[in-house]
């Protein structure tokens, strides 16, 4: 019977059915961090448990790296305490750690990929609601709390049900300037904040085909910001060529065995989904969101939508988010006052994000009204940076050049918004407070849509700004 | 590991209306720098509670019936739909529980905040749209009635009224059987895991 990739993975990790009449899912790769693990460890003691696979679990610390401060100690001792705890845990238990020291440090989901950790046709689950990233490698990969992180680690395994697969197919070429971030945000609006609940995300068609691995990252990342759990790309030789020669891949000799299985776990021609959605990519165009969630969202040149085109649910949450965001029904966002431009965290701060915007910030400057700040995910996306001299063109234009980490993503870090300042970001979240002040506004968009930002000190249409 | 038996709540209710409401919201980043869940519970909705200046707002939970729940510490939230969506922060079920409440009762749930509840032993139960409407309003208008969630025979009842309620099988099964925390089944699994992780090339670096 033809499968989906779904099923195909969820199959061989099950390990048996539990009384409940849940799977037990055998889970091969487990990522943590200093947030959502400490607790998790503290269980494992209460509890007298040792962890089961120590070498399937891998560490790093993300959330509450200073970006600007790269020195330890840290001057919040909060910060250093956290990170000192996973040292400790992941010493006590023989745990893989990619410490700042070690040039690998990043945001735990660019570790992965950069690694080789990341590989199709694995489970993989971390403490953090945006590991849906890794199923850009065709792996079914998802968010867990904090107490699932110690059932982890105590028996590699999880108690689980399974979803319904829902296939996204987006066909057909993006117009220039219009980017994979602007694809997963269209995917939202249309289907809603709560319509993945229950699914996971395939994302299929000629438009992920032709997609880098990093961009299907880049989509696969918001799936939960759609409400499913999970979401992935099937794997082709494009996921292979980037995974070969990576410190975790397979070596010579297993290299054409693991290709094989690989390739055997991408969903058959002729698998049932539960449902299918289609879309042109050609409709797509460069999308921001106006609102509090990451639905909320129209294309740079439409209006925000006016109250009464809305149902009765939709536009209460709108009045509040209007309210929140300072910002006016049936107006445009193009020309909004911008204060801070974000460019960097799990969804858009890799190599090919840094790339694509530097093309054309040379010989641009960043407005004197706007603070901008870009932030490599990644220690070795840094270092590559580097090494390609983008970090010269960036501070040649005025944006602030960090270390990597989650940065002003969300507020576990110095990075955060001042009072209602309207933050231009490359990131995944525009909820209430998300970047560290709970009056903060937060507009997300692709990282050339930031840069236009910040050139021009309000929401603009990059493709004018850049003529794209 | 022996758990309790939790077949129903019947504790006062406390209604946040909204759709949407992420964890962000329930527990603002800045609280979850911290290596224990301890003293969580006071920081619940804080941003929606306390404005910028440092003043209460008004907020259900700020409200007298909230400081009954959080002193009786039990509990039943009634919310909108796709309530605890983003952040997959266990940190937002652990404050609202250890404010004291002790069972949700909503349209939707975000998949991670219901199974972060569920291992809580924090029941998580839907109804319809039109009922949650009815739900809510029977609450906000009897502050004093108890409502009964029945996990066990899938209601909610408040007074003479009762609604049929939903909550997935499994969790139903885990919470009347005193099984919602999966550890113990887990761990008796071991043979089997062991099984399955030898078929999989992957786990043994290959």
């Amino acid at each position: 019977m033809a499968k989906t990739l779904f099923q195909k993975v969820w199959e061989a990790h099950t390990v048996r059915k539990l009384p409940n009449g849940q799977t037990q899912l055998f889970i091969g790769t487990h990522l943590i961090h200093e947030v959502t693990s400490p607790q998790a460890f503290g269980m494992l003691r209460d509890l007298g448990l040792k962890v089961k696979f120590p070498q399937r679990t891998f560490a790093t610390v993300d959330h509450i790296v200073p970006t600007n401060e790269l020195k330890e100690p840290y001057s919040d001792p909060i910060a250093q305490e956290m990170i000192e705890a996973l040292r400790k845990n992941t010493k006590d238990y023989g745990i893989r750690f990619f410490d700042t020291t070690t040039g690998t440090q990043g945001i735990v989901h660019m570790v992965g990929p950069e690694q080789g950790i990341t590989q199709p046709g694995t489970t993989i689950a971390c403490g953090d609601s945006h590991t849906a990233t890794h199923g850009a490698f065709g792996a079914i990969a998802f968010g867990i709390g904090t107490t699932q992180v110690r059932d982890v680690l105590a028996t590699q395994t999880l108690a689980l049900s399974p979803l319904k697969v829902r296939r996204i197919e987006v066909n057909g070429k993006l117009a220039p300037g219009v980017y994979a971030k602007d694809v997963i945000l269209h995917i939202i609006r249309v289907l809603g904040v709560n319509g993945g609940i229950g699914y996971a995300y395939e994302y299929a068609g000629t438009t992920f085909d032709g997609f880098s691995l990093e961009e299907r990252m880049t989509v696969c990342n918001m799936s939960i910001e759609g409400g499913a759990r999970c979401g992935y790309v099937n794997p082709d030789q494009k996921t292979f060529d980037y995974i070969k020669g990576k410190p975790f891949a397979p070596k010579a000799a297993d290299w054409d065995a693991a290709v094989a299985r690989w390739a055997s776990f991408a969903s058959d021609p002729g698998c049932q989904y539960d449902d299918v959605k289609p879309f042109k990519a050609e409709d797509i165009r460069p999308t921001v969101t106006w609102g509090i969630t990451p639905g909320q969202a129209v294309f740079i040149d439409e209006k925000m939508p006016a109250l009464e085109t809305l149902n009765a649910a939709d536009r209460q949450t709108a009045e509040d988010a209007y309210a929140h965001m300072k910002l006016a029904p049936n107006t445009p966002i193009k020309g909004t006052k911008v204060d801070v431009c974000f460019l960097g965290s799990c969804t858009n701060g890799r190599i090919s994000d840094l790339r694509e915007v530097a093309k054309y910030l040379k010989g641009r400057k960043v407005s004197p009204s706007v603070k901008a700040i870009v932030v490599p995910g990644s220690q070795l996306t840094a270092i590559q940076a580097v090494h390609e001299g983008l970090d010269k063109i960036y501070i040649e234009a005025g944006f602030e050049w960090r270390g990597a980490g989650c940065s002003m993503c969300l507020a576990m870090n110095p990075d955060k918004l001042v009072g209602d300042q309207l933050c231009a970001s490359s990131s995944n979240r525009n909820f209430k407070g998300r970047q560290g002040s709970q009056t903060g506004r937060t507009v997300l968009m692709s990282p050339l849509m930031v840069a236009a930002a910040a050139i021009t000190g309000v929401v603009s249409d990059a493709r004018e700004v850049f003529k794209v | 590991m022996s758990l309790a038996q939790i077949t129903q709540v019947k504790a006062l209710a406390l209604a946040v209306p909204g759709d949407d409401i992420d964890t962000d919201r329930i527990i603002p980043a800045r609280f979850l720098r911290c290596v224990t869940f301890d003293g969580l519970g006071e920081h619940a909705f804080r941003d929606e509670r306390t404005g910028p200046d440092g003043k209460e707002r008004a907020h259900p939970m700020n409200s007298a019936q909230a400081a009954r729940i959080a002193a009786a510490k039990q509990g039943v939230m009634v919310v909108g739909f796709n309530f605890g969506c983003g952040s997959s922060r266990e940190h937002a079920p652990q404050s609202l529980w250890r404010f004291g409440f002790t069972a949700f009762v909503g349209g939707s749930f975000a998949e991670i905040f219901f199974g972060n509840s569920t291992t809580l032993g924090v029941p998580c139960l839907t109804l319809s749209k039109e009922d949650l409407a009815e739900c809510d309003a029977f609450v906000r208008a009897n502050p004093n009635v108890e409502v009964t969630v029945d996990v066990a025979n899938l209601t909610v009842s408040a007074g003479a009224k009762s609604w049929k309620a939903d909550i997935a099988a499994s969790a139903r099964d885990g919470l009347v059987n005193g099984k919602w925390d999966p550890i113990a089944d887990l761990l008796e699994g071991a043979d089997s895991v062991a099984k399955t992780a030898g078929g999989l090339a992957y786990v043994a670096g290959k």
